[in-house]
């Protein structure tokens, strides 16, 4: 321990030193100037007159945000795919099979560059996009939907919507304690989906449909006004996606495979539904399997959104890296990514492992 | 491995980083046998690998004169390509002795970022190419528009400030690397490209049809271009920076690759003779062999023939500032004796 103090406290130094001798400025007061460096893609305003911290803020913004959604679409696909993988349709397992291996073994950069330049070369100018419906234009410049717009009533419509959710939770609660009180089913989900539906879809009629849509125009160079989805963006999630979810694929597989056949084949003994097996039987003792592999893929995810480099999404290592050409504080900016990628996965193991709590057998 | 062992070897390691602090970067060079000099990652004209992989450009031949005049072998250097970030890192961590890759003397960098300038190789500016058929004849008629840059470079900032001062809404697409950016204009994600006006006539010249694409006449900025070295060795900032006046004076003094041996022998000029170490001692003063000069003008020529090679033969640019003084440019060499 004291060896290693000692070492840190050398390099330290030596660091120091040697940052003195050529003349560098250290510390982190740079984040407070102005940064003057352009941001193409944001989630929050931002203009150049900003500091040099919240360009990076919005770096960690957009790092966070491809992150959250690539995390939830890979899920998703990622069970869809391992699933099919042990599917006794011949097909869908060899398909599975195909995607799976396809994706594991190409560099995850390679997918981004293919998925980036076959989108670009693929769509057409803005000029002539691909107009999909009323507002809804694909083109070389990205994805434009209609911008929703609140008006005057919007209040009361989300008021009305609130009380429309917690009713509906209710209505879920007593179905399921009805169900345990007398045994006959009812359906709480669909039953509160209803609920929800009709009672806010009332709401906003009596409030006099309080939500509007600016719809994006096509005005010299580009779309104006509405919402975008840029080609940068939609490629890094993209990728993150198609890859990750082959890794997940893998840990539903062998989560599935992992359940003694002795387990599924007493359950279907006692004549439930297969959709009851699956969801009592099956899918509690795979996710014991599963989850604790796809916390590692989740961190390997968010340290892959660091890709974005290469392919002009402005990311928290991108806007760092441009920091750092500007200012030279590479020591600071590198800090800064190691402290924020450590949090995020932190956070990500912390409510991983929390779910994983759950699911484990419970010995008694 | 033991905690002794590794004690042991760490220790080893921060005492030869501490060693190799102290000695002087000329020597360093010279024991290394070699100079590893960082270029930029594929600019035609300027530094850019041929199809034998041989780095050519101007760039590049300022290595190669360095590498003339500290070792006597103009073929002794290692390029190490850096990408804009990098740049300023390489040099002043020492991971390249010298740096000489399109990279704008800037006052903070000069400052505050642990580099030193020696003196400029080319003068440039920032600009914008759009395609012939967007119908813009000025910069200021970008409003909206989509633009395709490097990140870590001035260029952001100028096209941020350039957008201030005149009202105007850029998007930028920032790339990691140049050809990245290039690539992505070509393809038609971006309506302009902006970089330093004499790289943008290099990839458009590298394009399929050149005359489908533009170059905007506004020049947003000075884009100064010169090599730089780590901060605090005053001697080695000295050998870099009087190679590429001695290339400039070489020019003046019309010493060429072709005439440069006969020139040391024969010629009656005081100015020649103390440039080629015929007389005087200007090598000595810089701590190199009074040939210095010589050998640097025998392997590459001097810079009005470095310049005809790589920018006006390859790339059509004209000398314009970048002629002598004498000539009504703005090069002018501060006076080898």
């Amino acid at each position: 321990m004291v060896v290693v103090i000692a070492i840190l406290y050398v390099l330290f130094s030596n660091t120091q030193e040697n940052l003195a001798i050529r003349g560098i400025e250290s510390g982190f007061a740079f984040l407070g100037h102005e940064a003057g460096l352009p941001i193409g893609d944001s989630l929050i305003d931002y203009s150049p007159t900003r500091s040099y911290g919240y360009a990076f803020l919005v770096g960690i913004l957009n790092t966070l945000f491809v992150s959250v959604l690539a995390i939830v679409f890979s899920t998703l696909l990622g069970i869809v795919i391992g699933v099919a993988r042990v599917s006794r349709n011949w097909l869908l397992a060899r398909g599975a099979a195909i995607y799976v291996e396809t994706l594991r073994n190409l560099p995850l950069l390679l997918t981004l560059f293919f998925i980036y330049t076959v989108v670009l070369a693929a769509l057409p100018h803005p000029r002539d996009a691909i107009a999909l419906s009323d507002g809804v234009f694909l083109s070389k410049r990205g994805f434009y939907l209609p911008r929703p717009v609140a008006e005057d009533g919007i209040g009361l419509f989300l008021g009305a919507s609130a009380v429309a959710l917690v009713l509906a939770v209710m209505f879920w609660r007593w179905a399921k304690s009805y169900k345990v009180r007398t045994g006959r089913s009812v359906s709480g989900l669909r039953g509160a989906l209803a609920i929800f539906l009709a009672l806010s879809g009332l709401a906003f009629l009596a409030s006099g449909q309080p939500l509007t849509s600016e719809l994006p125009v096509y005005q010299g160079f580009n779309f104006k006004g509405g919402l975008s989805i840029k080609p940068e963006f939609a490629s890094l999630l993209i990728g993150l996606v198609l890859y990750t979810a082959a890794y997940v694929a893998e840990n539903v597989r062998s989560g599935i495979q992992s359940v003694h056949a002795g387990q599924i084949e007493a359950a279907n003994a006692l004549g439930v539904s297969s959709g009851v097996v699956t969801r009592m039987v099956l899918l509690p003792q795979a996710l014991r399997v599963t989850i604790p592999a796809t916390t590692n893929d989740y961190a390997s995810l968010v340290k892959n959104s660091s890709l974005a480099v290469a392919i002009g999404y402005p990311d928290m290592v991108s806007v760092g890296g441009t920091i750092i050409g500007q200012n030279g504080q590479a020591i600071e900016i590198i800090a800064m990514w190691m402290a924020v990628y450590l949090t995020i996965n932190l956070i990500i193991s912390l409510g991983m492992n929390m779910l994983n709590a759950r699911v484990q057998l419970v010995e008694r | 491995m033991g905690n002794k062992e590794t004690l042991a070897i760490l220790a080893t390691a921060v005492a030869t980083m501490a060693a190799s602090a102290h000695a002087g970067k000329l020597e360093d060079v010279r024991a290394a046998g070699e100079l590893a000099c960082g270029v930029s990652e594929g600019v035609p004209g300027f530094s850019n690998p041929n199809s034998e992989g041989v780095w050519t450009g101007l760039d590049a031949d300022i290595c190669r004169a360095v590498a003339a005049a500290t070792l006597g072998d103009a073929n002794a250097v290692r390029f190490v390509p850096l990408a804009s970030k990098q740049k300023v890192l390489a040099v002043s961590s020492g991971q390249v002795d010298m740096t000489s890759r399109t990279t704008t003397w800037t006052m903070k960098r000069d400052s505050a970022e642990g580099v030193d300038f020696t003196s400029v190789v080319y003068y440039d500016g920032q600009g914008f190419m759009v395609r012939a058929d967007a119908g813009v004849t000025s910069a200021k008629e970008l409003d909206a528009a989509t633009v395709c840059l490097t990140t870590g470079t001035t260029t952001e900032l100028n096209m941020a400030d350039f957008a201030r001062a005149n009202g105007l809404t850029l998007e930028p697409v920032v790339f990691e690397g140049k050809r990245e950016a290039v690539e992505a204009y070509a393809s038609g994600r971006c309506d302009a490209l902006t970089t330093d006006a004499s790289q943008l006539a290099a990839f458009r010249a590298g394009f399929a049809s050149p005359s489908d694409h533009k170059i905007l006449p506004e020049i947003i900025s000075k884009e100064p271009l010169a090599p730089f070295v780590a901060h605090g060795d005053n001697q080695w900032k000295d050998v870099v920076t009087w190679v590429v006046y001695g290339l400039i004076t070489a020019e003046e003094l019309g010493v060429t690759q072709a005439n440069v041996a006969d020139m040391a022998a024969s010629s009656a000029n005081p100015d020649v003779q103390r440039l080629l170490g015929a007389s005087g001692d200007t090598g000595g003063l810089l701590g190199l062999s009074n040939t210095w000069m010589a050998d640097a003008i025998s392997a590459i020529g001097n810079y009005g023939e470095i310049y005809e090679r790589n920018l006006t033969a390859t790339l059509g640019l004209e000398r314009g500032v970048n002629a002598l003084w004498s000539d009504g440019g703005i090069l002018y060499a501060m006076p080898v004796r």
